[in-house]
């Protein structure tokens, strides 16, 4: 048998196996082409996609239901670039993820060669850092660097990107270090003064609010938020990022707060005197008017980004650190100036979030002739499900009604585009999420216009055998758009109408190799989501049939203040 | 909008000047001057940045967050060492040029190139001498002038700025 020479392509395999990665995502093409040969040799699983944005998407809802790094990989040119959108939102919702892109040889590249792009520019705004690899023995010091730069700090996608001759060149591999990032030293523990002054402020504060982001879900930090809520007695806000990280059957948990938030939760940060920022960003869908949010509140701010601290609002007491190790630190420090059940029991604080609760809930109204509500859908399958699921999300009026009406009990249980809003997120992710948790149900919520950009990997579903299920809630069109439409333009209906007789779902499904259904009847919701959960051996989608004028509420119109919560339209 | 000195130090890698540059333009700062060298250490740069910004915590910030930066200084820009390169042509007929050397000698300019219609002086030192020596020169009429980025450093020594600025020769 030929002796085979160990080349770049071998080294980049033997890295990846080093890193403990156990499934890629990808797509192969020219310049990746040698690559794709030691994947055969190695145990590494290669689920091939059938579009560089769908494997991107993947490996992103791989990372957001395992806190695991994704790996997607793709070609040189028109394979990187159809990563972009994917590498951006995982830089949006701090994501590890490790992109390797093949390239042009060396000696071509700046040539304008076939399927060249610049893909270290083009990924320099949407990567946490990006590496152009011109020397083969690089190799498992870059693959090293990059999954350590991917998964530590703040994570977030970081981009290889290998001319073909350095894949095809001879190399050897030799143990990797993390000698080449002088600059790179992410702060893990708060500093100790700043943590007692946080707890001295939140001790004093008679209406403190939790309001916690993705850095809490990323840092493994749950159970610490648990355990540290209930020893200060604090009210739980999770941003749309943090769905998830607090049980929302918790008696503290308000649920999610801003734009589409529950009333309570975005009433509560109004009226707080210290907001308790646990890696959040203060992203403008929370806030509102910036000017306007949380008027009265000191600012407690813990991330383990040190420039998101001050970036949107002023912190009294910034503390720089993993939000896993600050909790722990705030917990020791409350710990060690009382007991535990001697929390101040702020009364009235309660008793007045208690009566926002009360006076504006979060409501809808099914009739039972239909058409059918996509809340009405999202609470029956939770009531049968159990709630045991890993909901992946579009993104619109169907992902803020699965954020409001999904009750998340366990995190990462919920992957959605927060940041960059993605549409068509929810097919790949569910993909994704899948294949990292086979034996968990995925269950992708999805709107037809979201279904419409990305349902082609509903084949790839099929073929690799990841049983996901998809509920399409078909309102004839991109729904948030025509609601803003309906609010702001007069109810001028510009574009957003999408035919809901094209395609026709269930036979779409059908050809694919998924089993399709149509539900249209709120009395048949029930029958239909029995049905979907007894096929395991193949993808499934379910056609919705929703109502097509219902509008999503609460809701601050953008830029407005968080104090005027439109709950309806009778509010305009 | 006030200005602001940043001394960073950053790997001497390919791609690094691009992603300072590329954090710059999509952040909505805007660059007045930069300047990049070697130092005296293998794989470490010098950037000298000159920037216009209401505040500069956000600046240094998302700077240190680029993996190839290793450090962020701010400079006070009065108390800091601060060097340009300029070079200048002036109009000059021959008649002119005792006194138009003199003028430059004032400012330790030295005379670089000369034709029957110009003298070409460069100069470095601090911005403000640098200005100065411009506003000398002008009423001869300036022909052609090219400014170097400025380079800048921390002052180690208690030593009043003024006492430091080059001496007239």
């Amino acid at each position: 048998m030929k002796q085979q020479t160990f080349t770049g392509s071998h080294s980049l395999f033997r890295s990846l196996e080093n890193e403990d990665v156990e499934t890629m995502f990808g797509v192969p093409g020219g310049a990746i082409l040698p690559a794709y040969d030691p994947l055969l040799d190695s145990p590494i699983r290669h689920v091939l996609a059938r579009h560089e944005q769908g494997a991107g998407h993947m490996a992103e809802g791989y990372a957001i239901s395992t806190g695991r790094v994704g790996v997607v990989m793709a070609t040189s040119g028109p394979g990187a670039t159809n990563l972009i959108t994917p590498l951006q939102n995982a830089k949006m919702d701090s994501t590890p993820l490790v992109a390797i892109t093949g390239q042009v040889g060396t000696g071509a590249i700046g040539s304008d060669a076939f399927q060249e792009a610049y893909t270290t520019g083009l990924a320099m705004h949407c990567t946490k850092h990006s590496y152009l690899v011109t020397d083969a023995d690089d190799i498992p010091n870059v693959v090293h660097e990059a999954f350590h730069l991917a998964s530590t700090g703040r994570p977030g996608p970081v981009l290889i990107d290998i001319p073909k001759d350095i894949l095809t060149a001879p190399t050897s591999w030799s143990e990797p270090s993390l000698t080449g990032l002088p600059g790179y030293k992410p702060t893990i523990h708060g500093h100790p003064k700043q943590v007692k002054a946080a707890v001295a402020m939140i001790e004093k504060a008679e209406r403190p609010v939790l309001y916690v982001g993705g850095g809490v879900v990323n840092a493994g930090a749950s159970a610490e938020l648990l355990e540290f809520a209930e020893i200060v007695n604090a009210p739980v806000v999770t941003t749309l990022m943090a769905r998830g990280v607090f049980p929302d059957q918790h008696k503290l948990a308000l649920g999610m707060s801003g734009m589409h938030g529950v009333y309570a939760a975005t009433t509560a940060i109004q009226k707080a005197d210290v907001l308790v920022s646990l890696g959040a960003r203060f992203d403008d869908r929370v806030t509102g008017s910036v000017a306007d949010f949380a008027p009265n509140a000191k600012v407690i701010h813990v991330d383990v980004d040190p420039a998101e601290i001050g970036k949107v609002r002023n912190a009294e007491v910034p503390i720089v650190g993993d939000a896993k190790s600050v909790l722990r630190a705030l917990i020791d420090r409350t710990l060690a100036t009382r007991d535990a059940a001697d929390a101040p029991p702020r009364r009235e604080w309660f008793e007045l979030l208690d009566t926002w609760k009360t006076t504006h809930p979060l409501a809808y109204t099914q009739e039972p002739g239909g058409p059918i509500k996509t809340q009405y859908f999202i609470e029956r399958l939770h009531a049968i499900t159990g709630g045991h699921a890993v909901i992946a999300s579009g993104v619109g009026q169907h992902q803020m009604w699965a954020s409001q009406f999904w009750g998340f009990e366990n995190p990462r249980s919920w992957v959605n585009s927060g940041g960059l809003g993605t549409m068509g997120f929810a097919i790949p992710a569910a993909i994704g999420a899948k294949t990292a948790r086979p034996d968990d149900l995925v269950f992708a919520l999805d709107g037809d216009g979201c279904f419409q950009m990305t349902f082609q990997e509903l084949i790839t579903a099929t073929t690799e055998n990841i049983p996901v299920k998809v509920a399409v809630f078909n309102n004839a069109g991109y729904g948030m758009v025509k609601q803003w439409q309906n609010l702001f333009y007069d109810g001028r209906i510009s574009a957003t109408y999408l035919d809901p007789t094209v395609p026709d779902y269930p036979k779409l499904a059908d050809a694919m190799g998924c089993v399709g259904f149509r539900v249209t009847n709120p009395d048949e919701v029930d029958a239909v989501i029995e049905k979907s959960l007894a096929v395991n051996d193949r993808p499934v989608v379910i056609e919705v049939v929703t109502d097509t004028e219902e509008m999503c509420f609460p809701m601050v119109p953008a830029g407005g203040s968080n104090d005027h919560i439109v709950m309806g339209p009778e509010d305009l | 909008m006030s200005q602001h000195t940043l001394s960073v130090i950053v790997e001497d890698k390919p791609g690094v000047l691009a992603r300072v540059s590329a954090m710059f333009s999509n952040r909505g700062f805007n660059i007045h001057s930069l300047a990049v060298g070697p130092t005296h250490v293998d794989g470490r740069s010098h950037i000298t940045l000159v920037v216009d910004a209401p505040e500069l915590e956000q600046v240094k910030k998302q700077l240190h967050k680029l993996v190839n930066v290793i450090k962020v200084q701010e400079l006070d820009t009065s108390g800091a060492l601060q060097s340009e390169v300029m070079i200048a042509r002036v109009s000059c007929e021959p008649a002119d040029r005792g006194q138009l050397a003199d003028t430059a000698a004032l400012f330790n300019a030295r005379m670089i190139d000369l034709s029957p219609v110009s003298m070409t002086f460069e100069i470095s030192g601090p911005p403000n001498q640098l200005a100065s020596f411009v506003d000398h020169m002008k009423p001869y009429g300036i022909m052609d002038l090219v400014k170097s980025g400025r380079v800048a450093m921390k002052r180690l020594s208690d030593i009043s700025p003024a006492v430091m600025v080059p001496q007239v020769r």
